[in-house]
């Protein structure tokens, strides 16, 4: 049972193994070495899909990655994979496949309504048909398009594969083992060359593994397995199989992907789905071989018509006869082989129908020995039949149509010659050629360091190929710097040569309308090209966007040429004037998680920790990502602690006692040398110069065009060494921006400076009694008169280095103390318990930002990039007799008068009722309807203890001058407003007498 | 992928690099005229063909290099420090 359309021999499958699988839930065998797509036609399943717009029944039609028409779901469950291409999947046991766009199933499918409205789909139908009402495109039309003309349905579940990336480079690469590309590799293999060899498919030997060749009086594929062989042995050469280059990228960078377990039903533990190569190749020969063109006639797309090539394929590597009774179709010598191979391997070959007059004689002769009828002069006009080919109508080429001959058959094998595969020539920014005597594009001028070689540079003999290979080899080594080798050229045993006369479109039986398809995939027909074409889509690129003509998951592999040579006969010029469109990577689909690779959940990007983070986990902290970093929020105490309920204990243990938190992820840079207090000066809009050693001060930077770009404070060692804290957002890019600075405009500097943010770990002190906290640790006198507001001085923490900074960012009595980051978790511990009667604390980032809103400090959310040192109350610092960065442009007319958004605070003026951060400032006379009435938006948000009322900080038009209004927080999304009224951003202390106390 | 020839690190991709801006415009000296200013800013001219750009070696010996770049082919005709006071390793000159 099953498998009658196999040959009785022949092929490349093992027959010994059979394998399992099953398409739309029905069971079927096969064997191993066989593709999805060739197991069906063994089995005799000719209709794999419905078709993209008309739902047309569709069919396997080529043996490779250029399929446009059979494309399934592939597996289930988490693993399941839409638009894959039957004839590229190889076959596993327990395979599971489906057809896909069809409801309810794929022999009867309701959509298929659509063929007979067809008139109405034609090209620019979505653009034409869809306008109005706008509020129609994303609520109704998309929605029914997209379920109309749908592909497959991707898994909703998580990918349970991983994926690599890796890079290799090499001084040859070559692309495609075929008799070209084999050749290529051995001869710069030999030259010592190092050399990767890449090929899509499982085994090495390109066509001649779905040929008759013989090369050296050996058949084709003893002379693959030697020579493959060979280049097993050389150290020198490595040999990708079911590796896919897919991209040619600037700089001769080039990407593949090898699909290391598709062939496996999951892959083997530890091995990945896929893997991603980047190869960085000295030169580049393309082998890349050839894709035969379809003919475009009436019905072409019926299951049952298939490239001449592919019948070939099927029957010589598989060991499938695609049909019983076949009809070939060409307007060129090579289908000739496919009628001699299929009648070979018993197929009945009913008639070769050649469109030229007179064919080649010796293929005639050939023909006759065989007892095939030939017909010359002649084409297939219509294929006709029930979801698949059963006769077919024979037309003159000279337009004879009105008494077609009828012809029964079950396969038309047809050929409409061959397009070399110039895309990763044209991926490189090179522009191919046309060629007129094989009527399609050949490589052109080189852009890169790449040549084509064989098929994929136009040349169609097999003896061409190996000479070709050969040469480019040993050219490859020798342009990559070795000597090379004479080596000779193997010898091709069996070829013709190939010929070819144009037919770009057959005439149609009694002159009716047929659909005669271009672009399978997309279904457009010749009757689209035409029509864009007269609306006036006439060149290549508006063309393939209106009918979307190339644009599906094959890229036009198949279609393109016959669609630029139909609009060259409508446009009545050669086919050269039309053009060409370039190729963009990638060659073939590649799924989304190679490009990912490892960079998915806990790899997505790297965590910073502090030396804190350890003993934050055991308290069972909250944490939050700061940039990369990982910060405690908030502390809970006992199940059911909320973060209000935490935010508030701490920062009422801050202001009431102490607290201690780590802001160890504030960027640190360490700066040094005899110009280090100029170059501050430089960089930040206050004074340095005179800054005492043993001092700090609360700096601001600007960008070059006048906002304000970081903030922070700088202390003063020693004479000629600094020690500068930077936001956690912008620790790298002050950096970078110091480096810009000091490389590029000021070389003059004597000054040198690095990020020592990972060297020290920081922990602020705070609160009355943390001066009486830091007395017990410190070996310094810290008295305020000692010690006052802004010093800094190097110190022993009990047996720890330390520096210490009086800095306060929450408003209380502070200190901030920097250990080495190894000696960070010890420091903190010793804090914690340096005195047991003081009940020392922690908290945490909500804390701290409730203490910086209730003081005013502004952070990130006002230094949003569009503010200046004005708006953010900053310019008091500012010394504007010096020259620093952003100066000038902080002074243009529209940055200092009035209309800025200003930094101020703002008061919730109903209890129990906070401010809502990005809430808009309005005038209570006003009702918010556009973004022009908005005077501003509130930037903070927090619940203050201390006052007991919601409050915020904001960025308010003219806001310094209007404390005291009451305005109102509006927050059209949920509808909510809010009255609030205008004060000074400081809401605590604002003289400053708690951190100088 | 852009390869930029690092003169400290040689041949790294693209990804190690931040790009920089123009390299041929001139920051005003601290004397020169706001307009001058808002034009160092603001004003760029975009040319297709080759131009000098700073690109930032972030991710590698962190020198900023001017490269000469060809904005339509991106062919990179020369790498060099940004800064006369780091001594090219090669001896190459700018």
């Amino acid at each position: 049972m099953g498998q009658q359309f196999r040959t009785s021999s022949s092929g490349q499958i093992d027959r010994g193994r059979i394998l399992s699988f099953t398409f739309d839930g029905k069971p079927y065998q096969g064997y191993e070495g066989d593709t999805l797509a060739s197991a069906l036609l063994a089995n005799g399943v000719r209709l794999v899909g419905r078709s993209f717009k008309y739902h047309r029944p569709r069919g396997i039609q080529t043996a490779g990655s250029e399929e446009p028409n059979a494309i399934v779901e592939l597996r289930t469950g988490p693993r399941k994979e839409p638009n894959t291409r039957a004839t590229t999947i190889e076959l596993f046991d327990g395979l599971v496949a489906n057809s896909q766009n069809r409801w309810p199933s794929l022999s009867f499918d309701i959509m298929s309504i659509n063929n007979l409205f067809s008139p109405l789909l034609s090209a620019g139908f979505y653009y034409k048909t869809f306008m109005w009402p706008p509020s129609f495109w994303t609520n109704v039309y998309e929605h029914v398009i997209r379920r109309a003309a749908g592909l497959g349905k991707a898994s909703t579940e998580p990918d349970p594969d991983f994926y690599e990336q890796c890079h290799e480079h090499c001084d040859v690469l070559v692309v495609g083992a075929g008799p070209a590309g084999l050749s290529a590799a051995l001869a710069a293999a030999r030259a010592e060359a190092r050399v990767i060899l890449v090929d899509e498919h499982p085994r090495l030997g390109g066509s001649l593994n779905d040929e008759n060749y013989s090369i050296n009086g050996k058949a084709g594929s003893e002379w693959v397995d030697e020579i493959h062989a060979q280049l097993e042995e050389m150290d020198n050469v490595r040999v990708f199989t079911r590796t896919t280059l897919f991209g040619y990228y600037d700089h001769n960078v080039v990407a593949a992907i090898e699909k290391v377990s598709d062939h496996m039903p999951v892959p083997h533990q530890g091995h990945p789905r896929q893997r991603m190569w980047t190869f960085y190749p000295g030169r580049v020969v393309i082998a890349t071989g050839a894709t035969e063109r379809p003919l475009v006639f009436g019905n072409n797309d019926m299951p049952g018509v298939m490239l001449a090539s592919a019948a070939r394929a099927y029957v010589n590597r598989y060991g499938v006869k695609p049909g019983r009774r076949a009809v070939i179709a060409t307007n060129n010598n090579d289908a000739y082989r496919t009628a001699i191979d299929l009648h070979h391997a018993g197929i009945n070959i009913t008639a070769v129908v050649d469109s030229r007059i007179q064919p080649d004689a010796a293929l005639v002769e050939e023909l006759e020995s065989l007892s095939i009828r030939l017909l010359t002069g002649s084409t297939v006009g219509s294929a006709e039949g029930h979801q698949q080919v059963s006769y077919v109508q024979i037309v003159t080429t000279q337009g004879d149509t009105l008494d077609p001959e009828r012809i029964d058959c079950d396969l038309v094998a047809c050929s409409g010659g061959w397009n070399p595969n110039v895309h990763l020539h044209s991926q490189s920014g090179a522009k191919p050629v046309y060629d007129d005597s094989i009527l399609s594009f050949v490589p052109g001028k080189s852009r890169q360091s790449e040549v084509s070689v064989g098929a994929a540079n136009g040349s169609f003999s097999l003896q061409d190929c190996l000479a070709q290979g050969v040469s480019a080899g040993t050219q490859a080594a020798r342009q990559t710097g070795f000597k090379s080798r004479k080596m000779a050229v193997a010898r091709a045993d069996n070829e013709g040569d190939y010929a070819i006369e144009a037919l770009w479109i057959s005439p149609t039986p009694y002159n009716k309308n047929y659909k005669q398809f271009v672009d399978q995939q997309n279904d457009v027909k010749a009757s689209d090209v035409v029509l864009a074409s007269q609306e006036g889509f006439d060149s290549v690129e508006l063309l393939k966007r209106y009918t979307t003509q190339g644009m599906a998951t094959d890229q036009g592999k198949t279609s393109n040429v016959n669609a630029l040579a139909l609009l060259a006969c409508q446009r009545g010029e050669p086919l050269p004037e039309v053009g060409i469109t370039t190729f963009r990577p990638p060659y073939v689909p590649v799924a989304m998680g190679v490009f990912a690779g490892h960079t998915v959940g806990y790899d997505f990007m790297p965590v910073r920790r502090t030396a804190i983070h350890d003993w934050n986990t055991k308290q069972g902290a909250v944490f939050i990502e700061a940039g990369l970093w990982l910060r405690a929020r908030y502390y809970p105490q006992q199940p059911g602690d909320t973060m209000n309920d935490c935010y508030i204990r701490e920062t009422e243990a801050t202001r009431n006692n102490v607290a201690i938190v780590d802001v160890t992820s504030l960027g640190k840079i360490d700066i040094q040398g005899p110009d280090a207090a100029e170059f501050l000066n430089r960089l930040y809009i206050n004074n340095w110069l005179k800054l005492p050693v043993g001092k700090v001060r609360y700096g601001a930077m600007l960008r070059e065009d006048g906002m304000v770009f970081d903030d922070g404070t700088t202390s003063r060692l020693e004479e000629n060494h600094f020690f500068m804290t930077t936001t956690t957002a912008n620790a790298a890019s002050v950096l970078a921006h110091m480096e810009q600075y000091h490389q590029i405009e000021w070389p003059e500097l004597d000054v040198v400076f690095c990020s020592v943010t990972e060297q020290w770990t920081g922990i602020a002190v705070a609160g009355p009694n943390s001066r009486k906290l830091l007395e017990q640790v410190i070996d310094i006198d810290i008295s305020n008169e000692a010690f006052p507001f802004m010093s800094v001085g190097e110190c022993m923490m009990n047996n720890i280095p330390a520096r210490l900074f009086r800095i306060s960012f929450s408003g209380e009595l502070a200190y901030e103390i920097n250990v080495p980051a190894d000696y960070g978790e010890q420091a903190w511990l010793e804090l914690l318990e340096a005195d047991e009667e003081l009940e020392v604390s922690v908290y945490g980032t909500e804390a701290l930002g409730t203490m910086r809103i209730e003081k005013g400090h502004v952070a990130g959310s006002e230094l949003d990039g569009r503010t200046t040192a004005q708006d953010l109350g900053l310019e008091g610092m500012a010394n504007r007799a010096k020259h620093f960065i952003g100066k000038h442009n902080s002074e243009r007319p529209l940055l200092v008068g009035e209309g800025r958004l200003q930094v101020v605070g703002l008061k919730s003026l109903e209890p129990e009722r906070n401010l809502r951060i990005g809430a808009h400032l309005v005038d209570p006379s006003v009702k918010l309807e556009t973004v022009s009435q908005s005077q501003g938006h509130v930037t903070a948000t927090t619940y203050s203890p201390q006052l007991g009322c919601g409050i915020a900080l904001g960025l308010l038009r003219d806001g310094a001058s209007r404390h005291g209004e009451q305005i109102e927080a509006v927050f059209p999304l949920d509808d909510e407003t809010l009255k609030v009224e205008v004060c000074h951003p400081v809401f605590i202390d604002p003289e400053g007498e708690l951190v100088r106390a | 992928m852009l390869r930029i020839d690092c003169p400290w690190c040689g041949v790294r991709n693209e990804d190690e690099f931040s790009y920089g801006g123009d390299a041929t415009v001139e920051r005003p000296t601290d004397y020169a005229s706001q307009d001058d200013w808002y034009h160092y800013v603001y004003t760029r001219q975009n040319p297709a063909g080759p131009h000098r750009e700073y690109w930032h070696h972030v991710n590698g010996c962190r020198a900023w290099l001017v490269v000469e770049r060809d904005t339509v082919t991106h062919e990179i005709f020369s790498t060099a420090p940004a800064s006369p006071n780091l001594p090219d390793p090669d001896g190459r000159t700018r």
